[in-house]
């Protein structure tokens, strides 16, 4: 499988600050990506390196074969929604249109014209008096109608209703059908990603902490409980991702491709959301730890 | 045609929910050879879900032996799980109807009602094997 997006030791800095850091990641094609992370954590960053809108202070990127921006060819063949969808409110969707044809050599006329039918938005209508969620709806169209081979969107359904939400999605994964396009977007919840995506990066504090196929990552963590026991009396091939311990009773969540068969544990699947939740734990316990070395 | 629901907290995985409401409407007559199946372009469109979901579903459905993919067309029933026991099922949804109504007005609620069935039909089971 071909990767669409590939970084090795990417890193992004202002100032002082690392933004990103020692990104090394191959996202293969055809893949609904989910970027998951708390906000702050350097998913924008991640997203506007993939477009060109950044350039990397270490490391470097690959997005369809190609440095990001490299060329008008390449950028045709990415669709990007900003956060927040935005469009010109004074501009009728009419106009949005003409614009986007205008400014993309891949335009497809028909399929936007259909879509803002099939939306029901009104194409006389100023994007200003939109509801969030057709706003929604007419960015993704003009990031769609270039007919894109990625899609990238930054947290496109953060700002909507529940049921904008929902709608938003279904369009969205109809497009994934239609045009085969490999599709990334950004979230802070793990709920929008649980249903549509299959792919899954989870960006914490700058750093990538996991990522893969959701199948794949569903069928290898594990949550044990059991009597107290250190982390280095576990199985060599079991990688514990955050451990917690009371005085009698431990509690581990473990990867591991092969079965856990001690009897002594209580072994439960863990779904998505868990899963993201036991890589945030274990950032914020990483993020502690240099904190106590400098204090001894 | 049918349509597909889905429950996210069931922790039932969902290609693995399709299927199972596809064999169910196999087994209710719901679905007949030849019916066609909803595409993945319209599951993906109500359900919002990863099309991979569906073509999964589809895929193990088929090699259940029970539908076919036509290319291009779309993916169609082979053969329907219902069997003559389908004309006994009406008279027996009458007589559980009953049955449901006399334990409500025994005072037992969903829950209490969905218990004693599963108990019974437990029981019925262990003396079948035995």
């Amino acid at each position: 499988m071909t990767a669409v997006i590939e970084a090795a030791g990417l890193g992004k800095r202002y100032g002082q600050n690392w933004a990103l850091s020692e990104c090394s990641l191959a996202i293969p094609s055809g893949k609904v990506v989910g970027l998951v992370g708390p906000n702050g954590a350097g998913k924008t960053t991640f997203l506007h390196l993939a477009v060109g809108l950044l350039q990397p202070t270490s490391g470097s990127m690959r997005v369809l074969g190609a440095r990001p921006g490299a060329s008008p060819a390449q950028l045709a063949r990415i669709g990007f929604v900003a956060q927040d969808a935005p469009v010109y409110a004074g501009m009728s969707v009419r106009d949005h249109l003409r614009l986007g044809a205008w400014m993309n050599p891949t335009w497809d006329t028909e399929l936007a014209a259909d879509r803002v039918a099939g939306l029901g938005l009104d194409p006389n209508q100023k994007a200003g008096r939109l509801s969030g969620g057709q706003r929604a709806q007419l960015a993704l169209t003009l990031a769609v109608a270039k007919r894109p081979e990625l899609l990238v969107l930054d947290e496109p359904i953060a700002s909507l209703d529940p049921l904008a939400r929902r709608e938003f999605l279904q369009d969205l994964m109809q497009v994934v059908v239609e045009q085969a396009a490999t599709v990334i977007f950004s979230s802070h919840l793990v709920s929008d990603l649980e249903r549509v995506c299959d792919y899954l990066i989870v960006l914490v504090g700058s750093r990538v902490r996991v990522a893969g196929d959701i199948e794949d990552l569903v069928a290898t963590h594990y949550r044990l409980t059991g009597p107290r026991r250190d982390r280095g009396r576990l199985p060599g091939d079991q990688q514990v991702i955050v451990e917690d311990h009371t005085d009698r009773q431990s509690t581990f969540v473990v990867r591991t491709s092969a079965q856990v068969l001690d009897p002594s544990w209580t072994v439960e699947r863990m779904g998505l959301e868990d899963l993201v939740l036991a890589y945030m734990a274990r950032a914020a316990a990483d993020a502690r730890r240099p904190k106590l070395a400098e204090a001894r | 045609m049918i349509s597909f629901h889905l429950d996210v907290r069931s922790g039932v995985a969902p290609y693995q929910q399709i299927v199972h409401q596809v064999r169910q409407a196999l087994r209710l007559g719901l679905l007949e050879a030849g019916d066609q199946l909803p595409t993945v372009r319209e599951v993906v469109g109500t359900l919002a879900i990863n099309p991979n979901t569906v073509l999964k579903a589809y895929k193990e459905l088929e090699n259940l032996g029970l539908v076919a993919a036509r290319p291009g067309i779309g993916t169609f029933v082979l053969r329907t799980l219902a069997d003559e026991s389908l004309a006994a099922h009406g008279p027996l949804r009458l007589e559980l109807r009953r049955w449901l109504e006399r334990a409500r007005s025994a005072g037992l609620d969903d829950e209490s009602i969905e218990a004693l069935f599963r108990d019974v039909v437990r029981s019925f089971q262990a003396e079948g094997v035995a």
